[in-house]
């Protein structure tokens, strides 16, 4: 039975030989902030891959299992995968800039689904540009390269790219942890506000982070869910005994 | 005295360094200064317009007129890398982004294979198989008579030996694309072959460039392999199925054999001066391209 916006139910991922899910199930709520809390390797970022199929890619995967998005099977599906990734942002460790333009940047997503000519891209860019509030800062130099943008910037630029698309969901990796503590803290306020529109997913390793933004907290450990709950409930009366020794810092 | 003797080979082995390094930046002046020196006869008299764009060819009345072997080089080389081109960019785009990583464990040893083969052979093999099929096959498919010796049968060859060796820089080039790219391309919705098209070609442009840099300065100093099937007939080629000259071939067939006619001597050194500008001009443009690029990306 579905009750949140995404549904992960009896989840297992393999590697080739290697057991990297194991019997993942979680319920993602709605225009919430979820956070996928746990130690190195315990298989945060192969779960964000596997929520937009992203995965796949990897010759030697193998999936079983269900994930619901609005009741649809978005894992056994014969609907196109593309549709499917659409409806997710994601956001990666390392901002990744495409090859091109500051505006060019943004204009990508849109162009690929149809929206074409300058006259209509250029107020849709400004708009996404300025929702990150990166507006500012780079109207004079859209024409330039996206890598010349400072580390921070970049991955604002990434962010707004990912909501140019319409998506429902965000999708974010460690969104924070190659930034500089400023940059950061923008990011992390943007994706504050933006749970009124989206519902977001965030992989963090920064138990405090966790703290300050999550609704929705779900603790993993070597490719098992070991807690799930809300935040207050997650942090203030923990039920199991690994996610207390996480919470007092036992793994890093 | 262990210290003294780290101090006297540490010292040594810069010195070896700057040596061996000044050899190198020294070797195309040498050469480009003494093919110069060499041509300075023929250049004298003849003049350079008369030498490069002449296409009278009689050098026991000493006119030496360029003009047929530069446009045969020309077509040769641009056959061979139209050619090639395709092909080599579609297999490397298979191999890195469609395949299994097991194929392209299997392929690259052997293209390396394919790459190490020696010129003559694929000489010999475009004799046994490449002119026989351009005379008796792709001529008279056109209406033309050939014997199959021909800028054509040059090209194909050319574009046969080209394969390998831009196929390997090429899968190089597209490895070191970062997968995050793909990744963040592929989750705007964009599809694995938009993707391609849009990012992954986009960011390897400037590999791309130096690759078939590097395949163009080869086909166009291409000697052994070309001169066997192109058919070395002094004129201008009408059409592929022409035979042509190209000037390494010129070089090769000649030199030493007719020094007895004045003047000879200096003309083949005119022509290898010309086969090194071209070659160094190719790298030049190639490597601005690749500066310009990069600075855009
Ligand atoms: N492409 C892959 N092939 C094989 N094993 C992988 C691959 N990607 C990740 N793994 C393994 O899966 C486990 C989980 O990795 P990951 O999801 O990146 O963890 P996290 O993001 O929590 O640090 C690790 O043990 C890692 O070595
Ligand atoms: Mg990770």
């Amino acid at each position: 039975m579905q009750q949140g916006k995404i549904s992960i139910q009896n989840l297992d991922l393999h590697f080739g030989k290697h057991h990297i899910l194991k019997n993942v199930n979680i319920e993602i709520p709605e225009n919430q902030l979820t956070v996928i809390l746990g130690p190195s390797g315990c298989g945060k970022t192969t779960l964000m891959k596997t929520l937009n199929r992203l995965v796949e890619l990897e010759e030697t995967v193998k999936i079983n299992g269900k994930i619901f998005l609005d009741n649809e099977d978005i894992l056994n599906t014969d609907k196109d995968v593309t549709e499917i990734r659409k409806k997710m942002g994601l956001l990666s460790q390392r901002p990744a800039p495409l090859p091109m333009s500051i505006f060019n940047n943004i204009a990508y997503g849109l162009r690929i689904n149809g929206i074409s000519g300058r006259r209509k891209l250029a107020p849709l860019v400004e708009k996404y540009l300025r929702q990150v509030n990166l507006w500012d800062e780079v109207k004079d130099r859209l024409k330039d390269p996206a890598t010349r943008l400072s580390i921070g910037q970049q991955q604002r630029l990434c962010l707004a790219r990912g909501l140019a698309v319409n998506p429902e969901i965000i999708l974010a990796d460690e969104p924070t942890s190659a930034l500089d503590p400023l940059s950061a803290s923008i990011v992390e306020k943007q994706f504050a506000e933006l749970k009124k529109d989206y519902t977001l997913v965030m992989v963090t390793h920064v138990l405090r982070q966790a703290r300050r933004i999550a609704d929705y907290v779900v603790f993993m450990y070597l490719g098992e869910v070991i807690e799930q709950g809300p935040v207050k409930e997650f942090f203030e009366n923990p039920k199991m005994e690994k996610t207390r020794e996480y919470l007092k810092g036992a793994f890093n | 005295m262990a210290l003294k003797l780290r101090k006297f080979k540490d010292q040594f082995s810069s010195l070896w360094i700057k040596i061996s390094l000044f050899f190198v930046v020294l070797l195309p002046v040498v050469i480009t200064l003494s093919l110069l020196y060499k041509s300075m006869f023929v250049l004298e008299t003849n003049g350079l317009k008369e030498l490069l764009f002449s296409s009278v060819w009689r050098p026991l009345a000493g006119q030496f007129g360029f003009w047929p072997f530069i446009i045969s080089s020309l077509w040769v080389t641009i056959l061979g890398l139209l050619i090639t081109t395709p092909i080599c960019m579609f297999s490397a785009i298979f191999l890195t982004q469609y395949s299994s990583s097991r194929l392209l464990r299997f392929m690259q040893p052997v293209i390396d294979i394919l790459a190490g083969i020696p010129s003559v052979i694929y000489g010999v093999w475009g004799i046994l198989i490449i002119v026989p099929m351009v005379g008796r096959y792709l001529a008279p498919l056109f209406g033309i008579e050939s014997t199959g010796f021909s800028i054509l049968a040059g090209g194909l060859v050319l574009s046969v030996m080209l394969i390998p060796f831009i196929l390997n820089v090429l899968i190089e080039v597209f490895k070191t694309v970062p997968v995050e790219l793909s990744e963040a391309s592929l989750s705007l919705g964009a599809t694995k072959w938009q993707t391609i098209k849009f990012v992954v070609v986009r960011k390897s442009f400037a590999g791309i460039i130096s690759a078939f840099g590097l395949g163009l300065s080869r086909a166009f100093g291409e000697t052994i392999a070309v001169l066997m099937v192109v058919g070395n007939v002094v004129g201008l080629p009408k059409s592929i199925f022409d035979p042509g000259y190209p000037l390494p071939a010129l070089i090769a067939n000649n030199y030493g054999e007719m020094l007895s006619i004045p003047m000879y001597d200096s003309a083949l050194m005119f022509a290898a001066l010309i086969l090194l500008v071209v070659v160094m001009f190719f790298n030049f443009l190639s490597r601005l391209a690749i500066i310009r690029l990069e600075k855009k990306a």
